[in-house]
This record gives C-alpha cells, structure tokens and sequence, in this order.
C-alpha cells in the first residue's frame, strides 16, 4: 500500500530558503566587487579570495570535526562574512592579516556562539575591528592604488583621516559617489554600494528602515554640529558620503541575525549607530566609527527586541 | 602616597556605611520562615523534577513543613530513605512505599506494527498526536517521537532504533511521572517495581476490538480475556477490549503470560525464561481436575 | 485593482487555482455512505438510527447532542447497516452511520426542481427553525452550526453580514464555480441571512482573482434588487488577494476596518461573516426543503490528471472519489482535505467525506515535503508575514520552554493556526506545529482561570 505523507499545516512553503536570501545579498554584493576590483587592481581580488576562502574553510572544517553538525557551508552566510570582510580593508593589507580577520570573524564571532543565527555581533565587523585594533599601522596605510584600467584614483589618507589631522583640501563630492577617493575597498564606490541596497530592497530581502534612520541621524546630527561650526565639524554630505557608512548602513548594520526584529526596534538601532558614528569621528581618537557604532549597537539587540514588539491585531 | 591613602580611606568609609546600611535593610524586610524549610530541603534529592506533585523540591519542603501527616506528601526520587528523614525532622511517622518504576505499555515495534503512512512534521509525539492517529494502523500505540526521553531528567529513558520505542532504565528510573505525564498516549505507567524487579504486565493500550487490534500490530492485546480467565488470583480485569493486570493481586505466576494468543503480556526480571508449555500443561491439569469434581 | 484587504502581515502563495474551468458536476452515488455524527464544532450529534431502519434522502439520522451541534441527514435512500466506530481521516475513532444505498428516494418534502424560489417568507423564527433543522453549519471551514451564529447574545448587535467569496486559498474553486453556477441562489440565501440579523446591510466579498464571479453576482443583485425590496442594501467588494483574506477576523477588518479583539466573536464589533457555500445551504434549507446531504468539492493537484469540482453526497468514502477521478497519481505523496495552508492531511483514505469537506488535494513529495529545520537567521519574515501581529519566532520559543505565562503575555492564544508563518520560515523552522502546542496551553490557563472566577 502507498504510504501518503501526513504533517500539520500548512502543506506548501515559500521558496525563500536561508541560502536564496544570502544569495541575494551575496548578488547585492557584486557591484561593489566589481568597482573595487576595477578600482584597486588584481590584488583586491586576491584578497576577497582569501577572505571567502578563509571563512568559508573555517566554518566547514568547525562544523563538520568541532560541532559535529552538517555542514553550513551552503547558506552562504560565510561567503558573505568574507567578502564585507574584504571589502573592509585597505587593499594594501598583507594577505595573512586578512586570513587572521578572517578566522577572528567567523571562528570567534560566529561559530563560538553556536553558528548561524546565534551570534550577538556581526562577524565581518568583529574581524574587521580586530584586525584595527592589533594591526594599526596595516590597516590605516592608504597607497595609490593601481587601477585595473589605469583608472586615476587620489592618494594618501583617506577624506576622514584627513579631516581629523586638518589636511583636508577641496572636496569633490561627486568623486566621492563615484569612487575616486582613499579608503578601504567597499568605501570606494557609495553608487555600486546603494545600487546592491536598491536590489535587496526590491527583492524585499531586507526592509530600509535601519538603514535610512542610520543616514537621517548622521545627516542631522552633521548639519546640528556643522551648522553650529563649520570651521571645526565636517559637513553632512560629506559625512554620509565618505567612510564606511554606506557599506555600514546598507550591508552590515541590516544583517538579519544582529539587527532588531520591530520597525521601530530598527529605527532606534539605526539611530544609535548614526549618533554614535558621528559622536566618535568628531570626538573620538579614530577617524571612522562606523564599525564601532556598529558593534556598540548589536549589543542592544536583545534589549530593543524585548522592548519594540509588533502591533497585534485587535489589541491597544 | 596621599591618593593612595585617600583612595584606601574612601573606600573603607563607603564599605562601612553600605554595610550599616545593609544591616538595617536586612533587618527591616526579614521574613519570618521556618527553619524546618531548609532542614527538609537540605535532605531533598534536589532534582526539581515535580515528581511529587510540588513545583520543586522547596515548594515541597514548605507544603511538607505546614501540613499535619504526610501522607499526602511523597518524593518518588528520593522514595523511602528521603521521606523517612523528612518525617524524622518533621516528626512524622511515615508509611513506606513499594518503590515504583515506569513501565512502557507498547509493544508495537517497527516488526510488529507495520507503518501505513509517514509523519513528516516536527518530532514530537504532542504535535502527533493531536494531528492524527499516527503512522500505524493502532491508534493507541507509542508515536516513537520521544516526549518521555526529553521529560526524563535522569536519563533514565531512551529510543531503541530497532524497535522505534522507549527503554526505561530501571537503575536510573526514579517514578518521578515526568514521562508518563508528557506521554499523550498514556502508555506509560508507574507500577510497583516488585520482589527483586519481577512484574507482570499488559504491553498493549489497544482499545480496538480484536481484529481490528490484531490487524494494526502482530502483537496488540486483542481483548480475547484468556489471561482473565486463566488467572486464579483475579488480578486481570477487561475493559474496553484491553486486560489490565493489577499489580497488587499479580501472585508473579505468569499463567496469563504464558496463555497470551499475542504475546501482549510481559514479564519481566525473572530468573529463568518462561517455559510456556509447562506452564500450559499445568493450566490443563488444574482444568482436567476441576472438572473431574 | 481593488484596494481593500486587511491591515497586518499576509502572504502570497502562487493562486494554483487549475480547476478554476471545471463546472461542478455530480459524482455517482456511492455503494455505502458513512455518515459521521461529528461534523460541526460542539458536542457530536446523537444517531436516532438503528441497523435494519430504512433511510430516504434527507432524512434525520442524528439528532444534536447539545446547544452547540447540529442535525445529520441521510445523503442517501437505503438501510442503515451499523452504527459504530470507524476511522475519520486522522485515523481516529468516530462514530458512524453506515448507510448501504438502495436507489435514490428522496422525502416528498424537498423541492428537487431547477426553478430559482425568491419568495422569502417574514416569518425569521420560522427561517431559523429551518436553518436549525436543515443541519447548516458553516462551510467555510470551521463547521460552527449557523443557527447559534445568526442568534446574538442579547445586548449585541449585528450591523453588518459579510458573505464570504475569497477563497483566499490556493487550488480551492468550489465556492468559485458556486457563485458562478449557482450565483443567484446563493445570494437569495445572503438576502435570507441578512433578513433573519434585523435587515442589515450585506456586503459579498470576492478576491479580484475572480473577475468572472465578480461581475456575475454584481448582475444578479441588479436583478433582484429591481424586483424586490428584501434585496436593497447588497452590495458585491472586491478585495486585493491577499491570504488568509478569508479568515473571519481579517474580512471584517478588510470589510468594514474593525478588528474582532483577543478572544471576541465577531459581532462584538457588530459583524457576522457567513460562506458562500453556506448561503447556499440557507436557500435550499429554507426555500427548497433541503438540508445539507451533499457539498461541492474541488479535487485538483497539478500531479492530477482530471481536475474536478464535484457535488458529493456527505458520507462518500474519498477513496471513491479518487477512484472516480481515476484513482491517485503514482507521483502523489499527501492527500489533503482542504486547501494546501489550513486544510487536514488526510491518513486514512478510506474516512468519508463531511459536511465541511471542501476539496481534496493531491501534492507532490516535491511541492510539500517539509524543508529540514535550520537555525533561525532571526529575518523577522514570520513576523511580518502574521496576519494577527504575532511574534512567531518568539511564540515558538516560549513554546518549546514551555512558558505559559510568557505565552499568554505574547498573545500565543490569539494565533489563528493561518499557517502563513511557517509558509514563508526560511529556514523551515516547523513554527506552527510548535506554536499550537503553545496556543493550546495559553487557552487551557485562560480557561482554567475563568473557570476558577
């Protein structure tokens, strides 16, 4: 006799799969690849392939002998890790740092926690942050970048570490937007970056509102500051246009597994992450802080999930 | 030097005043409890496991402490040792139990109950069974999910792959009830454990009537009431096509064991196997001489 | 496009709506019926039935067991052959009344002919005893028997009746083909229901994926509304397709932007929502005699060569009518009665079908095999996705601990069981089945309290 399948409802499912949306965010992704590596030269590739090939070698190898667990390689979660990881570097870094920022982000940040989903903190900004933290000198040394087409690109510090020391000359905005400044790889092309965020919207992956709180309080907390001293405090174009804030906002501050759940739990996420960005660079010993804004915030995740729930049907 | 001095000195004063403080506070909110509390709870097995019927071990200790016997009051871990101190602290007399275990009522392994259909859902036995009948034929059966071995704090229970039932480990089964309470089917029931582990018992819930029964599992009780009739101690009773053995008349001669069409009845723990035709042959002779009267 | 639909969560699963073009056409009369006396919410009906009695079409065989039942008509002519134990479609025990057929006698009372009655009569006690003893309950899914439904408690008032058209599941066309084939019935029936609550307003509600019915009933209240007064204030909604529009608190919020709060019926906010299929069943109960022996149901699956909507008498084994429709696909692996998110998996293909039977679907391993649970990536989707503003990540949590009072604080007793959370769980975390267990808690305390009150 046949022998039927019996479950409870509901019989059919979405075709959304955990896999589907990292690869989502992995297609999102690819602009900003491609502009860095058109920008930075063949060694910018060479170092997305470490940084993939790190993490995703990690987690398969602690997976399958520490955790013995199935593998959770195929959710491309650590592709990802790897490639905002190397996006997140100067592209002059020498290649086993990276494997280290690498390591630190997926094997600490990420599978001591128990894997994907469970992590407090987002892996790629732990490794990241890590790796400023213990390798200074290597991850500030801006060089000239040899472009793949001999694409012209400025030198030295980039436009924040340049405001901080008081160097900083004319600003050319749209060189900004399209990527003619210093800076780590994702921070080059802000238009490569917001087309990959306009996909994922379009795709419903993930919803704007963390990351346009995070741009609306950095934009205003700048004119508040600006507007009060503008010899002193950078203005607020400016401020959302250089630094990671547009990699930031738009691919790691909206990591599902460490932004609040509620509308209104990310709105007050993202604006924690804008006031505390702007609270470091003009106050703060480091030139960019998005990363650790970043950071400081998804330790209130739990508290702001706890706090903002969703409006339930029929009830004040 | 001074700072250090000032630092030290400061911190002594804020020590100090917190700690009067903290006297004070201490003072003003005391509760009165009684000591006995935490002499009967010290002697508690500390499981928490809700054996008893209390919360946890505390709850017991205070419902134990106000009440005038214990009668209603038993701790199924720590059985008649643990009870025996808290009655001594408490100054109780206290009657002491047979010591149970649990028992699994199914019989229904993978060869004996063919599956008709698949689950594909969460595995819990809970969800199973408020879905459907489960996947066999018998709808009284163990769903094989293992509700009992996750409500088990002892470890006491686990699967058998082979068989797709539970195994009670009768070292580390403490009749706390967990199991039999987080069963939905009720099979699993705490019986007395009996002399040296020996006990006699129905494996089969079915409440179908025969054919039915007998059709969903090769060995269900099929309600043919031979065991009731064989037994000349009156133990077993029929209801709804199922014999039930009462633990407290079983005289452990497995004559029903022995008579079973199915195999339905288990007994378990005794020193030799069970030789069946002697014991059918036996049977017939008592019946031979009855009728000779 | 329409625009109206409810206000929170909701999802789209593809509409699969394949027999959409099947008329209904009558299935044979099975050899033997089975007639369950547990086909409504409420206590079972009691079988006034003997073995050896013989029964015509429509005749009472069950009597109901309690304010909350209903009454069970024979579906056939024949000799009741037993009255006992037999395994529904859970493969649980019920009780049946097995009905061996003997041609197709009917009581002299029911109006067999075509010709459309639209003579309501005044008297509304009247038309309720009908409803009541022409055993019509809800056909939308819940089974509630529609008698206690149109009875009020006193102090509350109905302002609005919303006859139900969505049919927001995929694959189900049965009430589609309905209100095509039989839409001026079913609006007479509406106009009843609308007569019996005090001559409230009535608004048809249809997805807009159902142009045809749409634009036909709107035709049919036309008519009837310029011959009749008992027709005025009808009114035909098309609602954006959205699921589970059909689900009675989302309709009422879709229709009239009320929300029914935690644990109140409808007409607290002043609505009664009646099925499409149970409009007809009022009509033929009051105007024609006729209480509820037979039901469309729609058999479909893509795996499924012959796509079906079939009127069958209650009681026919589902294993007739797939045997009818050429017996099941090899490649089918789950019979379900009902649409492929609320509807019951079907265990046991020898049950019989019941008065709420709607459809039978035949899925493929591929199309229903559940996904293997991973962790969850906390994407919030289940959450958006809720139709009653749940957390259901947080619901299964709780769930799994077994916090009942934290269950109780999240709402876990409010969740309508719509499914749309474990639809769209990316990481095919089995939310539901673990929520129910929650839910059932939730309710158990609550009721547990009141009771002690």
């Amino acid at each position: 006799m046949r022998k039927l399948i019996v479950s409870p409802s509901p019989h059919i499912h979405s075709k959304d799969s955990t896999r589907s949306l990292m690869l989502d965010v992995v297609i999102a992704l690819i602009p900003a690849v491609i502009c860095s590596v058109v920008f930075y030269g063949w060694r910018e590739l060479l170092l997305l392939g470490v940084s993939v090939a790190t993490c995703v070698l990690l987690e398969w190898a602690v997976t399958r002998f520490l955790m013995k667990k199935p593998s959770t390689i195929g959710d491309l979660s650590a592709v990802i890790t790897g490639i905002l990881l190397a996006l997140n570097v100067p592209y002059t870094l020498p290649w086993w740092i990276l494997v280290i920022g690498a390591v630190v982000a997926v094997g600490v940040a990420k599978l001591s926690f128990g894997g994907i989903g469970q992590n407090v903190f987002n892996p790629a900004i732990v490794g990241r942050v890590f790796l400023l933290v213990s390798y200074p000198s290597q991850m500030t040394h801006w060089e000239q970048p040899q472009g793949l087409f001999g694409v012209d690109a400025i030198t030295g510090a980039t436009p924040l570490g340049a405001a901080k020391e008081g160097t900083l000359g004319q600003i050319d905005y749209a060189d900004m937007l399209f990527a003619n400044i210093g800076g780590s790889a994702g921070e080059v092309c802000a238009i490569a970056l917001l087309i990959g965020f306009v996909y994922l919207l379009c795709r419903r992956v993930i919803k704007p509102w963390i990351t346009l709180s995070i741009f609306a309080t950095v934009a205003l907390t700048a004119l508040i500051f600006w507007g009060v001293n503008p010899e002193r405090f950078t203005d607020p174009l400016f401020n959302l246009l250089t630094g990671g804030l547009i990699l930031g906002a738009c691919f790691m501050a909206t990591d599902y597994v460490t932004s609040p759940m509620s509308v209104w739990g990310g709105v007050i996420f993202g604006i924690g992450i804008g006031f505390l960005t702007m609270m470091i660079r003009y106050f703060g010993s480091y030139p960019e802080g998005v990363s650790f804004a970043i950071l400081i915030m998804n330790a209130f995740v739990p508290l702001l999930n706890r706090w903002f729930h969703q409006k339930k049907f029929g009830r004040k | 030097m001074k700072a250090l001095i000032l630092t030290v000195a400061i911190i002594t004063c804020l020590g100090l005043v917190l700690a009067v403080v903290l006297y004070l506070v201490a003072k003003k909110f005391r509760v009165e409890e009684d000591p006995r509390i935490d002499e009967v709870e010290k002697v508690m097995p500390g499981a928490n496991c809700g054996g008893c019927g209390y919360a946890g071990c505390r709850a017991f200790a205070e419902s134990a402490v106000k009440a005038d016997n214990l009668d209603s009051h038993f701790c199924p871990v720590g059985g008649n040792d643990v009870m025996a101190k808290v009655a001594g602290i408490l100054g109780f007399e206290v009657k002491a139990k047979a010591p149970a275990v649990a028992v699994v009522r199914c019989n229904g392994t993978c060869a004996n109950r063919p599956r008709v259909n698949e689950y594909d859902g969460i595995a819990s036995c809970k969800v199973k069974a408020s879905l459907y009948s489960g996947d066999t034929a018998c709808a009284f059966g163990c769903l094989g999910c293992g509700d009992c071995v996750a409500a088990c704090q002892f470890g006491a229970l686990s699967m058998d792959p082979e068989t797709g039932l539970p195994v009670v480990d009768e070292e580390k089964c403490t009749a706390c009830g967990a199991c039999a309470k987080a069963c939905p089917k009720a099979i699993i029931e705490l019986r007395p454990k009996g002399p040296r582990g020996m006990r006699v018992y129905v494996s089969c819930v079915n409440k179908d009537k025969g054919p039915a029964a007998k059709k969903a599992c090769a060995a269900a009780c099929i309600g043919c009431g031979i065991c009731a009739r064989t037994c000349t101690h009156e133990a077993i009773v029929l209801e709804n096509n199922v014999a039930y053995i009462d633990p407290a008349k079983c005289k452990l001669c497995r004559e029903c064991e022995a008579m079973c069409p199915t195999g339905a009845i288990h007994g378990i723990n005794f020193l030799k196997p069970l030789d069946k035709e002697a014991v059918k042959a036996r049977i017939q002779a008592r019946k031979e001489k009855k009728e000779e009267k | 496009m329409a625009r109206r639909t409810f206000s929170i969560g909701g999802v789209h699963p593809h509409d699969s709506k394949i027999s959409r073009e099947c008329p209904i056409e009558p299935l044979p009369i099975p050899p033997v019926v089975y007639i369950s006396v547990s086909q409504h919410i409420g206590a079972p009906a009691v079988p006034v039935v003997a073995p050896g009695d013989k029964v015509k079409v429509g005749q009472v065989v069950a009597e109901p067991g309690g304010f909350v039942s209903a009454f069970i008509h024979s579906s056939v002519s024949g000799t009741v052959k037993s009255v006992g134990p037999r395994k529904d479609l859970a493969g649980n025990n019920q009780t049946h009344i097995e009905i061996a057929v003997e041609g197709d006698e009917w009581l002299e009372t029911i109006d067999r002919s075509e010709t459309l009655v639209t003579d309501i009569p005044d008297d509304n006690k009247a038309i309720l005893d009908k409803i009541r003893l022409g055993g019509i309950v809800g056909l939308g899914g819940a089974t509630f028997p529609t008698h206690v439904k149109l009875s009020p408690p006193p102090g509350s008032k109905c302002e609005r009746l919303i006859i139900n058209g969505c049919e927001c599941e995929p694959y189900l066309t049965s009430d589609f083909r309905t209100l095509l084939e039989k839409g001026e019935q079913v609006v007479v029936g509406a106009a009843i229901l609308k007569q019996v609550l005090g001559d409230v307003p009535c608004t048809i509600a249809i997805e807009e994926n159902k142009p045809e019915a749409i634009a036909h009933i709107k035709e049919v209240i036309a008519i009837l509304s310029a011959a009749s007064p008992k027709f005025a204030g009808m009114e035909v909604l098309p609602l954006r397709k959205r699921y589970p529009q059909g689900g009675e608190k989302q309709l009422i919020d879709a229709v009239m932007h009320r929300q029914v709060g935690s644990g109140a019926l409808p007409i607290s906010v002043g609505a009664v929502v009646q099925n499409v299929a149970t409009s007809l069943a009022v009509y033929d109960a009051v105007l024609k005699g006729k209480p509820i022996i037979d039901n469309s149901v729609t058999v479909t699956g893509e795996c499924f060569l012959h796509q079906a909507n079939l009127l069958v008498r209650v009681g026919t084994p589902l294993q007739f009518i797939l045997d009818y429709l050429g017996g099941i696909p090899e490649d089918a692996a789950k019979v379900i009665s009902g649409g492929p998110m609320m509807g019951r998996a079907v265990a046991n293909l020898d049950a019989a079908t019941l008065k709420g039977t709607g459809a039978l679907l035949l899925l493929t391993e591929k199309q229903t095999r559940r996904r293997p649970e991973t962790n969850c990536i906390r994407c919030g989707k289940c959450a958006d996705a809720c139709p009653m503003g749940l957390e259901p990540f947080l619901l299964q949590k709780l769930s799994r601990l077994g916090d009942v009072e934290a269950l109780e604080e999240n709402a876990a007793q409010d969740c309508i069981e719509c499914g749309c959370c474990l639809y769209s769980c990316p990481a095919g975390i089995p939310l539901l089945d673990i929520i129910r267990t929650g839910k059932g808690a939730a309710l158990a305390a609550i009721r547990a309290r009141n009771v002690k009150k």
